[in-house]
């Protein structure tokens, strides 16, 4: 992008500065736009599935183990059976407790509506690991009568917490974009409530909410540190089973065999997800304004509805996360009040201390973000100038890593890095790298609407007065799309600081991260690791929740579409 | 401005089809809208009645209110004598048609129509039978199958206007029904509207901003400011007999003179006319069609001496803006006068309104 800064005042400022900027950059910045990203996927997403898929077919030809042996000893299609049965009831469950939440959430406005949001979105970016320990912490105290300590019930209550933000922030997203108008129509003609509601509402919700079901029908069915913790071996899925193989006994050709099973999962939820994921499926732009909603909701049965509704999502959102704070200060019901948790988070689990493996996810989550945004950025805009089958397929292709098994995927870079030169395997720089993989698909489906909404106009008005491209970016979109990468950025740091699943198989002791420190404090008997684990789950409580809070703040006007 | 025949005979027996507001207020939290309006329309000679204000006056609230699709913190709103207060919009058989129809999107034409049959639990074969019936009504034959999504705005609309009609409402409340329509499909379909709502004989309130299109749908217009009701007549007493200054603006008049009365003429500082009132001082407000210039002949009235700045030449003739001695006004000209003429002005008794 240099050659283009000779077009000063001086130089023809009408003639030649209208090719470049039309096309978008100059001939190195176009290749620099494109190749970054593709590169970066290609090598950190396209290799280390490619290693795995060649090592499986390597040990199908060479140990003449047939693969229905391997399928067979590995119990493989009783755990596709769960995996699939468990990630179809969580998407039940979760739309039928969202609901509500999903309504209140499309008729309020202003301020509670931005707490809500925020309500509703931590828990979605919570490091699962964190999850995991509130809900045991909450499972084995305040709801210990219902005796689903841990298994089936249990993965499935926080599925439904952690995936209540999906169904809220896409049909109760679409839901608000709905004119209010409509409703009234039914209803001057005669519709009851409910009855209007259900004819007129609903159908044109239908594709949001299609679109929600199968996204976390995906994301449960990769769903990894909540069953590890809560499955507790009882609830045994293709995604832990890996981890189990691979990492617990170190059978690889099962664990192969197993992560290609999970692939063929994935791709076909992710289908799915591209084929209800219908962009009409947002709603009607424009709406009536939000005056006009409120305004159906007056009235004492509405305001009893709502407060309903508030209640049940403070006990279903907030609940887990408050149990999970009470018991990191008072570990037995009953017992004492104490500190002895986050004392120990200065003493040593596995040879580390939770303070010195907080310091390393903030530094590496940091680094993820800076990846994630540059590459991220760089494939937005190169995406948002893509038009055609082109642009289709690499819009599809960049969103995969969001879907992709995270497990697979470090399994595929174990297999990958045993192979490379020590200074790369052992390199500081691989752990955030993977985490930026995981974000990027993030940053890309916030900043392609964001660019979107840059008038074109604006653009070739400010090429006409003599800007070169990249100067047309900074003065032009930056400033507007400014809030959106704020966003980008916070989403993008939060999803590094919590995942687990790739991390935990490429973490060292120097390179041990929160959560997977946390996941192998659980592992370890005793109160005490307990409480360790509860205290540093708070302490990334804390982190997610200030890294929303200011997303929210910094959230354009429009909505950013997370998910 | 002179509509379609006005039929007084048509608009049911008195005390049938009538509106009744007293004391409404309706706020949004700390903004009241609308602040104790009392008002009451419909009866005999009064089958569509418009209300006219500009925007944001509160009159969409004011039907929604009657709609019962808002919440009056206080008042009460009465059809035929019954209070509406505990019926639900459900419930109260009113037909709505909202500015850009909102018709159920990805649906049949015929489904939209036929949706407020459904609720009333209509049998298969009476629904489609009204289904056509109304679609031949608003020029529609044969649309049932059409995906209401390939309709224009104007057709749009009339298949409003149809759901609206089907199931034979005891009010219709048209609000802003063609202001996103362009301005030969709105003058057209005014027309045809009231046409329809008088065949169909079904009381009517239609809220509109336009006076042109209030005066061409409506038997009575009532002019809104400010969440009240400022005057409510016959669109003909309205135009010569504005009730204040506000409303001689807001109907047109871009001038205002002080006339005084002596003995049928009025003097006024652009010159006299004949007006048949008492004497006394009075306002007059003028439309441009309220002046006319011509050229002038030597040795007259200095008052009514002007001079053209200004010559647009429309359809209906040569529109002239001039200066006068109480500054530039629009007027009509009788004959072809260019830009520097200077011309003789003259007050055109008919079309003069007289505030007040």
């Amino acid at each position: 992008m240099t050659r283009a800064t000779n077009t000063g005042p001086g130089a023809t400022a009408r003639g030649d500065n209208w090719g470049p900027a039309r096309r978008g950059g100059t001939l190195a910045g176009r290749i620099a736009v494109r190749l970054v990203p593709a590169l970066f996927i290609t090598i950190l997403f396209a290799w280390p599935l490619i290693a795995l898929i060649r090592r499986a077919y390597r040990i199908a030809s060479e140990s003449g183990a047939r693969l229905e042996d391997l399928l067979a000893r590995t119990d493989a299609w009783s755990l596709l059976g769960i995996t699939v049965g468990q990630a179809a009831a969580s998407m039940v469950l979760a739309l039928l407790a969202a609901a509500p939440i999903a309504w209140l959430y499309a008729h309020i406005g202003g301020r509670v509506a931005v707490i809500l949001a925020v309500v509703v979105t931590v828990p979605f970016v919570l490091p699962t690991v964190v999850v995991g320990v509130a809900f045991r912490s909450l499972l084995t105290g305040p709801l210990s009568f219902l005796h689903i300590e841990s298994g089936l019930g249990a993965v499935l209550a926080a599925h439904v917490f952690l995936n209540v933000a999906v169904v809220v922030r896409v049909v109760g997203a679409a839901w608000r974009n709905l004119d209010p108008r409509l409703l009234e129509a039914a209803r001057t003609l005669g519709a009851g409530r409910v009855k209007a509601t259900m004819t007129v509402v609903v159908p044109r919700l239908l594709p949001a909410i299609a679109g929600a079901a199968t996204l976390i029908f995906l994301f449960c069915s990769t769903s990894f540190g909540v069953v590890l913790i809560l499955g507790a071996g009882e609830l045994r899925t293709l995604e832990t089973e890996i981890y189990t193989q691979a990492i617990g006994y170190f059978r690889l050709p099962e664990a192969v065999v197993l992560s290609m099973l999970q692939i063929v999962v994935v791709f076909a939820a992710l289908l799915l997800t591209r084929v209800f994921s219908d962009p009409a499926g947002a709603g009607s732009a424009g709406g009536g304004g939000r005056r006009g909603a409120a305004a159906v909701v007056a009235g004492w049965p509405a305001r009893l509805a709502m407060a309903a509704a508030a209640t049940w999502t403070v006990v279903l959102l907030v609940g887990p996360v408050a149990v999970l704070i009470v018991r990191s200060l008072r570990p037995s019901a009953g017992g004492d009040w104490t500190f002895a948790g986050y004392r120990a988070l200065a003493e040593p689990v596995n040879g580390v201390t939770p303070l010195e493996s907080l310091r390393y996810s903030l530094v590496s989550a940091g680094s993820a973000t800076l990846i994630a945004l540059v590459v991220g950025t760089l494939a937005a805009v190169s995406l948002f100038r893509a038009r055609g089958v082109l642009g289709a397929i690499a819009s599809t292709i960049s969103l995969i890593p969001l879907g992709i098994s995270a497990v697979t995927l470090g399994f595929g870079y174990l297999i990958v890095l045993a192979s490379m030169p020590y200074a790369i395997a052992a390199s500081p720089a691989v752990i955030p790298c993977v985490q930026a993989l995981i974000a990027i698909p993030l940053v890309i489906r916030i900043m392609v609407p964001a660019l979107e909404s840059v008038p074109v106009r604006l653009r070739q008005a400010a090429a006409t007065l003599g800007a070169p491209p990249l100067r047309v970016f900074t003065t032009v979109d930056l400033p507007i799309v400014g809030r959106s990468l704020g966003a980008a950025a916070g989403f993008a740091f939060v999803m590094a600081l919590g995942e687990f699943g790739a991390t935990s198989f490429l973490a060292r002791a120097d390179t041990t991260t929160l959560p997977v420190l946390i996941g192998s404090a659980l592992n370890r008997p005793g109160a005490e690791n307990l409480a360790t684990a509860m205290a540093a789950s708070v302490v990334l409580v804390a982190a997610t929740t200030l890294a929303v809070l200011l997303v929210e703040a910094l959230r354009p006007r429009t909505e950013v579409p997370l998910l | 401005m002179t509509g379609p025949d006005r039929n007084p005979g048509v608009g049911g027996p008195d005390g049938q089809g009538v509106l009744e507001i007293d004391d409404l207020t309706i706020a949004y939290g700390d903004h009241t809208v609308i602040d104790g309006l009392s008002w009451r329309t419909g009866g005999a000679g009064a089958l569509i009645t418009a209300v006219l204000g500009p925007s944001g006056c509160g009159k969409s609230t004011l039907i929604r209110a009657v709609a019962g699709l808002e919440r009056p913190a206080a008042g009460t709103v009465r059809f035929d004598g019954e209070d509406l207060a505990g019926i639900e919009v459900h419930r109260r058989d009113f037909g709505v048609v909202f500015q850009d129809g909102q018709l159920f999107g990805g649906r049949s034409v015929a489904a939209n129509i036929a949706y407020g049959l459904k609720m009333r639990r209509w049998p298969r074969r009476r629904i489609a039978d009204r289904v056509s019936e109304l679609l031949d009504v608003v020029g529609l034959p044969g649309y049932e199958k059409r995906s209401v999504d390939t309709l224009s705005g104007g057709q749009a609309q009339r298949v409003a206007l149809a759901r609206a009609l089907a199931p034979h409402p005891r009010l219709l409340l048209l609000d802003e029904p063609l202001a996103a329509l362009d301005r030969r499909l709105r003058d057209e379909l005014a027309v045809e509207i009231s046409e329809i709502v008088r065949a169909a004989g079904v009381p009517t309130v239609v809220v509109t901003h336009d006076h042109a299109e209030a005066a061409t749908m409506a038997d009575v217009i009532a002019v809104m400011r400010d969440g009240a009701m400022v005057q409510v007549a016959q669109p003909s007493t309205l135009w010569t007999r504005p009730v204040d200054e506000w409303t001689a603006r807001f109907l047109g008049a871009t001038t205002v003179v002080d006339a005084t009365l002596h003995d049928g003429v009025a003097e006024t500082v652009l010159g006299d006319l004949r007006l048949d009132l008492p004497d006394g001082s009075r306002r007059l407000g003028l439309r441009p069609e309220s002046v006319e210039v011509a050229r002038t002949p030597d040795a007259v009235d200095v008052r009514s001496l002007a001079t053209v700045v200004l010559v647009a030449e429309l359809p209906s003739g040569p529109r002239v803006r001039i200066e006068t001695v109480v500054g530039e006004i629009d007027a009509i000209a009788t004959e072809s006068v260019s830009i520097g003429d200077r011309v003789r002005l003259r007050l055109v008794p008919d079309r003069v309104a007289v505030i007040g």
